[in-house]
């Protein structure tokens, strides 16, 4: 039920008092509320639950904790190539 | 998918193991608590590239499991009313109610409809003015603003003719209680990390203080939860208890402020039965008086309605992550995704399913 997916923002439009948003995920587009992450723009990446988004994701944040995690790969690469 | 793919890496993931296997001396009971984040253990193995001192129990996030068997009972009798069109999310068509399921209300002439977002619903009553529109909102703190925003959009465009079944839990003071039971095994958390999308992680600072408890906000990929595991077993090997978050793509201290906002004004925290746990004080959120036209239990008089839990199933106790599915004399047996006894066997995001699908054989390679 708590299952969210990140998806880039292609376009967004007024409907009403909704602000809503085509989002892609993997080629597949869908449309999503954004009533709960309004400052969201074309190319960033929402985080959707159930038609709404959430939240943004934090590419600086991404990015930045991702290399600490592939750094550990890379430690454990060197470790079982040593003889 | 970009946020998704990098966190299923082969290469990463085993460094991650590598690391939690140099660090851990002492045995470490972890609990996570959300159903997806179970399912992403049990479907790429991951209990199985940790070092046996780590054992993993599951928690309760799964609200399909943890629905009381009354509310399923009052969704069944508003779904059989002539004149309603009940609208669910998938996950709660096959739940056993006391006496049958929405499945068989829908195979008996009810008009029960499948829908994907809540405002699906909202549109279905737009589209339909002559008919009760119900929508069966269930749901933890992830989902709860969204149902929420259903009504509000419903009152917004004076729709009359929709209304909510509400049941909706909130995590902190279910992991009070099970932190609280004198047979408590828990000494570490993974805290879900889509909640705390939404409601940020301080009720996860009261709860690691006042238990001295290590938590770290998870993701639900096998990179983010074999980090979050190393992260707890680093805190739990150094004695520290703090709440560290290593979702932090997406959650941030604060949290989400609309959906807290939309929250607010439309719910209020009240008393909440969980399956087979029973009643939890300030556990859940319920319609405020100011939204009782758009209350399904107040418009269709289902107040009253109660229900006894079969005794077969275990569900408790796994919930609480006092025992594992494979525990129970029922489990594949008496007990299938086809023919289940309770709902943890039948959810997408259930325990017994989980175990059912990907402990019966060898599990996917991460990628």
């Amino acid at each position: 039920m708590c299952l969210a997916v990140p998806g880039k923002v292609l376009e967004s439009y007024e409907v009403g008092p909704s602000r809503i948003a085509k989002v892609e995920f993997g080629g597949v587009t869908r449309q999503v509320y954004l009533d709960f992450v309004p400052e969201a723009e074309v190319g960033d990446y929402v985080l959707v639950h159930v038609g709404f988004a959430i939240g943004k994701i934090d590419a600086a944040e991404a990015k930045r904790t991702y290399e600490l995690l592939e750094e550990m790969g890379a430690v454990l690469e060197a470790e079982e190539e040593q003889p | 998918m970009k946020y998704l793919d990098e966190y299923r890496d082969a290469g990463v993931a085993k460094g991650i193991a590598q690391a939690i296997r140099a660090r851990v001396t002492q045995p470490w009971v972890l609990m996570e608590i959300c159903g997806g984040q179970t399912h992403t253990i049990m479907r790429y193995g991951l209990d199985e590239m940790l070092p046996p001192e780590i054992e993993l129990v599951h928690g309760p996030g799964c609200p399909v499991c943890v629905a009381p068997l009354e509310i399923i009972d009052k969704a069944l009798a508003i779904a059989a009313r002539p004149g309603v069109i009940f609208v669910s999310y998938g996950d709660m068509l096959r739940v056993p109610g006391s006496h049958s399921d929405l499945f068989r209300v829908k195979a008996a002439g009810g008009d029960v409809r499948i829908a994907y977002s809540p405002m699906d619903a909202v549109k279905l009553a737009r589209e339909n003015p002559s008919r009760q529109v119900v929508f069966f909102g269930i749901g933890f703190e992830t989902t709860a603003p969204a149902n929420a925003m259903s009504v509000w959009q419903a009152r917004r465009e004076g729709l009359k003719n929709f209304s909510l079944l509400a049941a909706h839990v909130l995590v902190p003071p279910a992991m009070r209680a099970i932190l609280a039971s004198p047979v408590n095994r828990v000494q570490g958390l993974i805290a879900p990390g889509h909640v705390c999308t939404v409601v940020g992680t301080r009720e996860y600072e009261d709860l690691s203080r006042d238990f001295h408890l290590p938590i770290v906000i998870g993701g639900f990929e096998p990179v983010d939860l074999l980090e979050a595991i190393r992260m707890l077993a680093v805190q739990l090997e150094e004695g520290r208890a703090e709440v560290e978050n290593q979702y932090a793509r997406s959650v941030s201290r604060e949290g989400n402020l609309p959906a807290q906002t939309i929250l607010q004004q439309v719910y209020e925290v009240s008393d909440q039965k969980w399956r087979g746990i029973g009643a939890i004080p300030m556990s859940g959120y319920k319609l405020r008086p100011e939204f009782a036209e758009y209350d399904a239990e107040l418009v269709y008089g289902t107040e009253e309605i109660s229900a006894q839990e079969p005794q077969e199933c275990i569900s408790a106790l796994v919930l609480q992550g006092l025992k594992k599915p494979v525990d129970c004399a029922a489990f594949g047996s008496l007990c299938t995704p086809e023919r289940p006894l309770g709902a943890p066997m039948v959810s997408s995001e259930g325990v017994c399913a989980a175990y059912y699908a990907y402990r019966r054989r060898v599990p996917e390679a991460v990628a």
